[in-house]
């Protein structure tokens, strides 16, 4: 079994069909976007190069700009609760409590329940003359009349993080927990013998232990948000007056929606940019974090 | 065999079912685990905000299927549904004609995809697992970086090669590039899985003659069976819990649809009929519900197989 070159023919025929799928389904489709972002595609079949036109087009109008901001504001607090809540809600679950086991079940439906299902719930709950956050509020008299929360572009934006929180806390408390219990437990045991309190004990053990987990949940977070999707879709599509349109949506109200493939290659490209700057930031700084480890 | 087994159980199990069998240990942990009464009623007050966040939807997605549609849009807004029936989940059927058949597709579409994936993971975890090639890392960080793209970013080009293979409106238009973005974290989880197993197996065939596809056929493909069962369920779930995105642009057809689509277009229509889409929403999670009760260990087992080796 040594790397014999039959052996590397070996690997690479097991690899095979799993490289070709990603190079038809991933990689090809990911060159073609950047091409297309510098033709004027369109549902006709032949198109035209027009140089950097759509970008030029894309970043001159001025609502992109906006776009981007929003994007990234609604990425920001969405990441930030989900980190929030998924720690606390590990921190519970870790607790040696009864009923931990049903606790942590009844957890994960939100992750695993068809997206759009759970979306749709939320629409309803949204609902300003009949859902439940207006009409629990109205019954406890905290607001005065019905509150359509989609109808309000400022309140539609925080309803979308919240459902994209809902929809993300599961796996980062999950996650979080898994790498909270793979802790070895004679740290615990040695604090404690030493007279340090439960809160200590999280804060000095705990705690700068997680951070690796927590930075790599919290890059996942940020992509799987960012690209974030069907929550936006099915709630608002975008509105009221684009107040919820971020990155994804706008590319797909320009792809999808106006058939201008040059134009939403252009702004997906713009994505992937982003996407890619998070990951390089990622990975700078898990080597800072090993390297810091090892001195 | 059970070496191997048990790696995944311990990685899922409760930590006092690690701790049990040592005496002392467990002594102690008594102790440092005793709480005072005000922390337990902070920790049960705490757990029970933390899971009616998580709860809400569905506590309140079920009292709308029960409640009849005058209760659903009376005010003043009342919580528990006053003369409540089952009803909703009989008429819905005649409201939605084609349930049955969006449910169907679900997991029709889901149980390919889990197949798919399997079929192109497997071999491909062991070469990662075992192999030194040129471009191993690479290739393997490559794989990861599918993750960083979400189907959203390449429909266009997805939508066009769809159209170009003629697979617009059939079912291919969701099965093959939804298991294009579940392989990669497949095969990293397989891998590491299958890295756990002993390479002294391998050796061991080598020496007595088998061949190498006979060796991953014989020897390696039972042993690593617990893992293809995590990495089979997490596909499926990830299938059947993502499919929107997909069914929505790439297929017009009702008769394809998968449920969160069909509904979709129910949810759009102007009288939307809220307690049989909140009934139909129901019957389309209640598979995925009792998958995680009998599978939750796996599920965590498959979601920290990373999460651990970092």
């Amino acid at each position: 079994m040594t790397s014999s070159r039959s052996a590397v023919i070996f690997a690479l025929a097991l690899l095979a069909p799993a490289l070709l799928y990603i190079l038809a389904i991933v990689a090809y489709p990911l060159v073609d976007t950047i091409i297309l972002s510098f033709t004027n595609a369109a549902l006709r079949p032949t198109y035209d190069f027009v140089g950097w036109a759509n970008y030029q087009k894309i970043f001159g109008a001025g609502n992109f700009i906006d776009v981007i901001i929003r994007t990234f504001v609604w990425t920001f607090f969405s990441v930030a609760a989900k980190m929030v809540i998924g720690t606390m809600g590990a921190t519970l679950l870790n607790s040696a409590i009864p009923g931990q086991t049903v606790f942590r079940i009844l957890t994960m439906p939100p992750w695993i329940v068809p997206m759009a299902i759970g979306i749709f719930m939320w629409g309803w709950m949204y609902n300003g003359q009949f859902g439940m956050i207006s009409g629990l509020l109205q019954n406890f008299g905290l607001i005065d009349g019905p509150w359509p929360f989609l109808a309000q572009g400022n309140s539609a934006f925080w309803a979308t993080i919240v459902t994209d929180v809902w929809i993300g806390v599961p796996m980062v408390t999950i996650y979080l927990l898994a790498a909270m219990q793979s802790i070895p437990k004679d740290l615990y045991e040695a604090a404690w013998t030493d007279g340090a309190g439960r809160l200590y004990r999280f804060r000095r053990i705990t705690l700068p232990l997680m951070v690796p987990a927590m930075l790599t949940m919290s890059l996942l977070s940020l992509i799987a948000t960012f690209n974030s999707f069907d929550i936006i879709w099915i709630l608002t599509q975008g509105g009221p007056s684009n107040q919820t349109t971020t990155m994804i949506i706008d590319t797909y109200k320009t792809a999808m929606g106006s058939r201008k493939y040059g134009e939403g290659a252009a702004r997906a490209v713009v994505i992937c940019i982003f996407v890619s700057l998070f990951c390089i930031v990622y990975f700078r700084a898990v080597r800072k974090l090993s390297q810091g480890e090892i001195k | 065999m059970s070496d191997v087994a048990r790696t995944t159980e311990v990685a899922a199990a409760d930590s006092p079912a690690i701790v049990k069998p040592r005496k002392r240990a467990r002594s102690t942990k008594a102790m440092i685990d005793r709480y005072s009464w005000y922390e337990l009623v902070g920790i049960y007050a705490g757990m029970a905000l933390f899971l009616f966040f998580v709860l809400a939807p569905f506590i309140e997605g079920f009292l709308v299927s029960l409640k009849p549609l005058g209760l659903l849009f009376s005010t003043p807004y009342s919580f528990l549904p006053v003369n409540g029936s089952f009803d909703a989940y009989f008429t819905m059927w005649q409201s939605v004609p084609a349930l049955g058949m969006h449910i169907f597709n679900s997991f029709f579409i889901s149980s390919v995809v889990t197949l798919i994936v399997v079929i192109i993971v497997v071999p491909a975890s062991y070469a990662f697992a075992r192999f030194q090639f040129p471009g191993n890392g690479l290739m393997l960080a490559g794989f990861l970086a599918v993750n960083m793209f979400s189907g959203a970013v390449l429909l266009i080009p997805l939508f066009r090669l769809m159209r170009t293979l003629g697979l617009l409106n059939t079912y291919w238009a969701m099965i093959v590039p939804g298991a294009a973005f579940l392989i990669p974290s497949s095969i990293f989880l397989l891998r590491t899985y299958m890295m756990r197993i002993p390479k002294e197996l391998d050796e061991a065939a080598w020496v007595d003659g088998a061949s190498r596809l006979y060796t991953l056929r014989r020897v390696i493909l039972p042993l690593a069976m617990p893992g293809i069962v995590v990495v089979a369920i997490m596909t499926f779930i990830g299938a059947y819990a993502q499919q929107f995105i997909f069914a929505l642009t790439f297929n017009s057809k009702t008769e394809f649809m998968p449920l969160p689509v069909g509904l979709f277009a129910f949810f759009g229509k102007q009288e939307v009929v809220w307690n049989e889409l909140m009934a139909a929403s129901f019957v389309g999670i209640l598979p995925v519900m009792i998958v995680i009760i009998f599978l939750q260990r796996y599920l965590v087992a498959g979601l920290t197989a990373g999460a651990v080796k970092q």
